[in-house]
């Protein structure tokens, strides 16, 4: 047999994950009503986001002084890096359950990172509804907001929601880590990741200051407020430096090392079951 | 160098365990207990005790699973937690109690699956599978869901999967629970085939002893985390199973009979059952006393139960620490 030393290549991981993605989706056909209804439910769903957000600008022209367009375009790309990070990252989630049920073992048992492992295998397709939604918005953002696009101004679009789905991506994997520590911790994960993708479809200025200070250190500032403000040429209304707006790469960068370290920490407090 | 070697290994896990409505207590559990000994290529490992022996804790820092409290693991020259996934590739894993396939997936796409994880070249899977279709009958059922299979298919997919990466490790944790007499007996001849033509070192745990008796040249006994045990089955008889026992029939039911070196267990009718000393006494010497003054019509030895033996050395504790 050929001997075979170290993990495999991204690109050999890339093709596991596709492998598992496939086989997840072929699986889940089986239960096509559900997944037809789910899919259905979430694109509904996101609709209601948007709805609120109309029915609110129906009342007042403005919100802390953005417009309807101003407020669609951090919706839409904020909403789209948490779809992505839905669709990609999420299933970190089940860490919860499989380390409860003992059966994270055979995560560990493969010469594969178990993340990548545990995202393929709980791969959900119908979670995908959101991601076409908030491209639906964004698109319709970009043709309305007050903006002369240029080059930097694109590129910052889409770095930002590049950096946002990281961010998400990170958080996801930290908060999912508690559950090595407390098996219980499963809503923790839900309710910052969720509760953290509502606060960024709003301009932050709407929000007390406490909250406001607290999404800046969790960094969900950093997904869409900052770099939007920049490229609507608004400047923070409570004055935080200007050099935020480009910050994003490395918030993210710090958030995936924190999430990594803390995940890495948790499979070695990993203690399966006893049966 | 062995290719498995423990080192004064411990295991604890804290458990709370809840006194009155809301208050916990924490205790400290110590599953493996100071556990010391070296596997070496193509050794066949009966590892056997009692229910909470810890036995699959043992097997889990085997595998990386699970840190060691205490001492040191390595497998292959590695240490199985830091290079858990490289170490993956060498060794193949069945839990009997648990599930590692893909509940929804017919075999033969999880087979594909574990492929491209452990980088099987295609055609070498190819002649894998093949053969091992072949020995373990699978291929009535390879393109069922892993959900629709019996568990004695289940646990024939769960052994190929372990292996069919070419790993030559093998560690099987109750590998023969729930199976029926025939699977049984063609799993232990096939996982005996593993060893003896792939050279695979195998590990095993069971409730069965007669697996042990068919398989395993060495056996390692643990108690309370701690081997207890560590030789050979043949050994291991020798040294605890001094008993035997002499069945014999006599003409018609009778009081137990009365003779030196020997004591009545059992009377059923017309048989009586006698235990002896293999020390004290000498069957010869037996038959010879008893029919000296009943007529016997017809007699047997039996030979220690491993069970039986076992059993003996769990309650005697350590006794061959030497
Ligand atoms: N994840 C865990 N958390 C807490 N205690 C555990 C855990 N795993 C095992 N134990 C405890 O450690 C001890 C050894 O368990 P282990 O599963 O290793 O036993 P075993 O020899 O495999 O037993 P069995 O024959 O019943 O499978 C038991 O007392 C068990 O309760
Ligand atoms: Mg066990």
């Amino acid at each position: 047999m050929v001997e075979t030393h170290g993990g495999p290549t991204v690109a050999e991981q890339a093709v596991i994950w596709r492998r598992l993605v496939g086989a997840r989706i072929r699986a889940d056909w089986q239960y096509r009503t559900s997944f037809i209804t789910f899919m259905v439910s979430q694109f509904v769903a996101g609709f209601l986001d948007i709805v609120a957000i109309v029915i609110l600008f129906s009342n007042v022209d403005r919100l802390a002084g953005w417009s309807v367009a101003e407020v669609a375009l951090l919706y839409g790309t904020s909403n789209l890096s948490f779809a992505l990070s839905d669709v990609f990252v999420s299933e970190a989630e089940f860490a919860a359950h499989h380390i409860r049920a003992g059966s994270f073992d055979r995560f560990l048992l493969r010469p594969v990172g178990p993340l990548l492992l545990l995202c393929g295998q709980e791969f959900a397709l119908r979670r995908a509804g959101k991601v076409v939604q908030s491209v639906l918005v964004l698109a319709v953002a970009l043709t309305q907001v007050p903006v002369d696009w240029d080059l930097p101004k694109a590129a910052m679009v889409v770095t930002m929601v590049a950096v946002g789905f990281v961010i998400f991506g990170g958080l996801w994997v930290l908060t999912s880590s508690i559950a090595f520590w407390a098996v219980e911790a499963r809503e923790v994960a839900n309710s910052v990741t969720y509760g953290g993708n509502f606060v960024t479809h709003y301009p932050l200025e709407i929000f007390s200051g406490w909250l406001r200070r607290l999404v800046t250190v969790v960094p969900l500032a950093f997904v869409s407020y900052q770099p939007t403000l920049w490229v609507l040429g608004r400047r923070d209304p409570h004055g935080s430096p200007a050099w935020f707006a480009f910050a994003g790469p490395l918030v993210a960068l710090a958030t995936v090392l924190v999430a990594r370290a803390v995940w890495f920490s948790g499979i070695r407090h990993y203690r399966s079951t006893g049966s | 160098m062995g290719l498995i070697e423990l080192d004064g290994v411990e295991r604890d896990f804290v458990v709370h365990r809840r006194v009155g409505r809301v208050r916990r207590h924490r205790d400290v559990v110590r599953a493996v207990d100071g556990v010391s000994f070296t596997v070496e290529a193509g050794e066949m490992v009966g590892y056997i005790g009692p229910n909470g022996a810890g036995k699959s804790t043992t097997i889990k820092m085997l595998t990386g699973i699970l840190v060691p409290t205490a001492g040191s693991v390595r497998v292959a020259g590695l240490d199985p937690q830091r290079s858990r996934t490289e170490l993956a590739m060498r060794i193949g894993v069945v839990f009997g109690q648990r599930n590692q396939l893909w509940w929804d997936l017919p075999l033969r796409d999880s087979f594909e699956l574990l492929r491209h994880m452990y980088r099987v070249p295609a055609d070498l899977h190819r002649r894998r599978l093949a053969e091992f279709v072949e020995l373990l009958d699978l291929g009535s059922f390879l393109d069922t869901p892993v959900r629709q299979l019996s568990l004695g298919q289940k646990m024939r997919g769960e052994i190929t999967a372990a292996l069919l990466h070419g790993p030559s490790i093998l560690y099987l944790d109750e590998p023969t629970i729930g199976l029926d007499v025939v699977s049984k007996s063609r799993a232990r001849e096939f996982l005996a085939r593993v060893n003896r033509e792939l050279g695979v070192t195998v590990v095993l745990t069971t409730h069965d002893l007669s697996d042990v008796e068919r398989l395993c040249s060495r056996l390692m006994v643990i108690d309370h985390g701690r081997v207890v045990y560590d030789g050979t089955v043949d050994d291991l008889k020798a040294r605890h199973g001094q008993y035997r026992t002499l069945v014999v029939d006599l003409e018609g039911p009778a009081e137990p009979l009365v003779v030196d070196g020997a004591e009545v267990v059992r009377v059923d009718g017309p048989r009586q059952w006698l235990r002896f000393h293999r020390d004290r006494t000498t069957a010869a010497q037996l038959i010879a006393a008893i029919a000296s003054t009943t007529a016997v019509v017809d007699l047997t030895i039996e030979e220690p139960l491993i069970e039986d033996v076992i059993a003996g050395v769990y309650v005697g504790g350590a006794p061959d620490r030497t």
